[in-house]
């Protein structure tokens, strides 16, 4: 900012910030390479058995392949439903939408205690508790507003021009969509379903309310660890899902630096 | 012209039908029990005024609610000025460090301060073993626990906003008003403090409202002890299954969190706001 530099008092908080936001999650890798059995850093040498022990569980195992499925399915309805109201919305008009985009920015705004507690008593009546469907579409649906938003901001760098001359040349709606509209939001597209994606595999407070034993995630299980027995496997878990969501980060910037060269 | 126009109208329907049957409907059954289970009427509401335990639990949740937002908001200013007076190299780092423990899961976060500050956690037995204390300090399974992950988990949402009206400050306001002789100390105070207000005023309200309503971080850093809001919800509806207690407390958290953004929807833009999350 025009040569502009900020004062050692603000340098020195914000390096204090950044340390505090980054340095206790770093923690749990020496924790998890520890070759004692209790929560600790190593102390004579390094040790991978307690990844050993996790990727030889079978119900970790288990709990990862439930939630890796739910949240493809539940990323699938969000980006289907979220990136056509998007593009429905930016078309028809910002007023005649307004109502309608800030009901679907809800789940952000309105805790997830609330909506799971009505979602307890509501998939009780519809025999969705428990149920790989019912946590779908639970997380699907709280996935809109991530693409909704990502898609969005896409579309308003699009030209609608455009749109109009592939109308106007005689191309259907159907058409218009699939070959003038998506391929040019596609990056809004992948940056919405990596959000909507992360939202569901992190996601614990619904879990704990509408699924008990049939369906048992990853958050869940990292959850009754955390509660019961505190050890180093849980540490090997963090470090995973660390490097995990490092990765999908690092996709979605590939895909922005493209989007915005 | 006019069946093209239905034609877009069709386009949210998918996301229209999936949000009212399974988001607003569910949510509307909560606003319901509320005022119909055990019996018709306002009955729930009225502990409000009469049960200590609901009182306690509101206040508690003010309380840690209004610390985290005040000191998120300290560091997150600080932080955000420094990011915007950053190179645009530096700045890409900055916000690496702000963005990327925002999208690490909050149960691995939560379970890194267990691991740090529990009895015979890492800082205790680091704190003993330099003989800086003898017995152990309670670091964790209290408020200050809470209050330690609840701002760790908010300072990157006071960050962006801020940040994103620091951004439309004209640089050279702070270098003119220099010129003109104010010192550093009044170009900040005069200058640029008024201009990133709007940002300071919506980073508050969204950390406050989402302090409310938070689950995770507060049940297991309080270790069961310190009760805020979402985990006495919890509590009445699994535990002791007293639903018009447990939805009424739920309803008036939601009235609370839209009436705070009704009276600063001029300010806080919520789009924009969590645009530059994603």
């Amino acid at each position: 900012m025009g040569g502009y530099k900020a004062g050692p008092l603000a340098r020195i908080i914000a390096w204090a910030t950044v340390l505090y936001l980054i340095l206790p999650i770093t923690i749990v890798l020496p924790v998890s390479v520890t070759d004692q059995r209790f929560l600790s850093l190593p102390e004579h040498g390094i040790s991978f058995r307690h990844y050993a022990n996790l990727l030889g569980s079978e119900s970790w195992l288990n709990s990862i392949g439930q939630s890796a499925l739910i949240a493809v399915a539940s990323t699938v309805i969000a980006v289907v439903a979220g990136t056509l109201c998007a593009i429905g919305c930016w078309r028809i008009g910002r007023r005649s939408t307004e109502l309608l985009r800030a009901v679907m920015l809800l789940p952000l705004i309105i805790p997830s205690i609330v909506y799971a507690i009505g979602l307890y008593r509501y998939f009780g009546r519809l025999d969705l508790l428990d149920r790989f469907l019912g946590v779908t579409l639970a997380h699907g649906v709280t996935g809109i507003p991530y693409v909704i938003i990502t898609v969005s901001t896409a579309l308003a760098a699009f030209d609608p021009r455009l749109e109009q001359a592939a109308r106007g040349m005689g191309a259907s709606l159907g058409q218009t969509l699939r070959w003038v509209i998506l391929p040019r939001i596609f990056p809004g597209i992948a940056s919405g379903a990596i959000f909507a994606f992360i939202h569901s595999w992190d996601e614990l407070v619904m879990v704990l309310f509408i699924a008990s034993r049939q369906v048992f995630t990853l958050p869940r299980k990292i959850w009754d660890g955390i509660n019961e027995n505190l050890d180093p496997s849980m540490a090997a878990v963090a470090v995973l899902l660390i490097l995990f969501t490092i990765a999908l980060l690092a996709v979605d910037g590939m895909l922005r630096s493209r989007r915005d060269p | 012209m006019q069946r093209s126009a239905i034609g877009w109208w069709l386009l949210l329907l998918p996301a229209f039908l999936l949000m009212t049957v399974f988001y607003i409907a569910p949510i509307l059954q909560v606003l319901t029990i509320s005022v119909t289970e055990p019996e018709l009427g306002f009955g729930n509401y009225e502990r409000l005024l009469t049960n200590m335990g609901v009182q306690r639990v509101i206040g508690t949740t003010l309380r840690i609610g209004l610390v985290t937002t005040v000191i998120a908001l300290l560091l997150g200013y600080a932080l955000a000025y420094v990011i915007t007076l950053a190179t645009p190299r530096a700045q890409r780092w900055w916000l690496l460090g702000v963005l990327l423990p925002l999208w690490i899961s909050v149960l691995v976060r939560a379970f890194a301060w267990v691991t740090l500050l529990r009895r015979q956690g890492l800082v205790n037995q680091g704190l003993q073993a330099a003989g800086i204390i003898e017995a152990p300090l309670a670091l964790v399974w209290n408020e200050f626990g809470i209050v330690i992950g609840m701002v760790h988990y908010m300072v990157p949402y006071a960050v962006l906003p801020i940040l994103a009206s620091m951004r439309e400050i004209d640089p050279r306001l702070l270098a003119a008003a220099r010129g003109l002789g104010a010192s550093r100390r009044t170009a900040f105070l005069r200058v640029f403090l008024p201009l990133s207000a709007p940002g300071l005023v919506a980073a508050g309200v969204l950390v406050f409202i989402f302090s409310l309503g938070f689950y995770i971080t507060p049940a297991i850093l309080g270790g069961g002890k310190t009760l805020m809001a979402a985990e006495w919800i919890k509590l009445q509806i699994l535990d002791i299954i007293r639903w018009g207690l447990g939805t009424m407390l739920a309803t008036v958290m939601v009235v609370a969190i839209l009436v705070t953004l009704g009276i600063f929807s001029r300010i806080v833009d919520l789009r924009r706001m969590f645009g530059a999350r994603a």
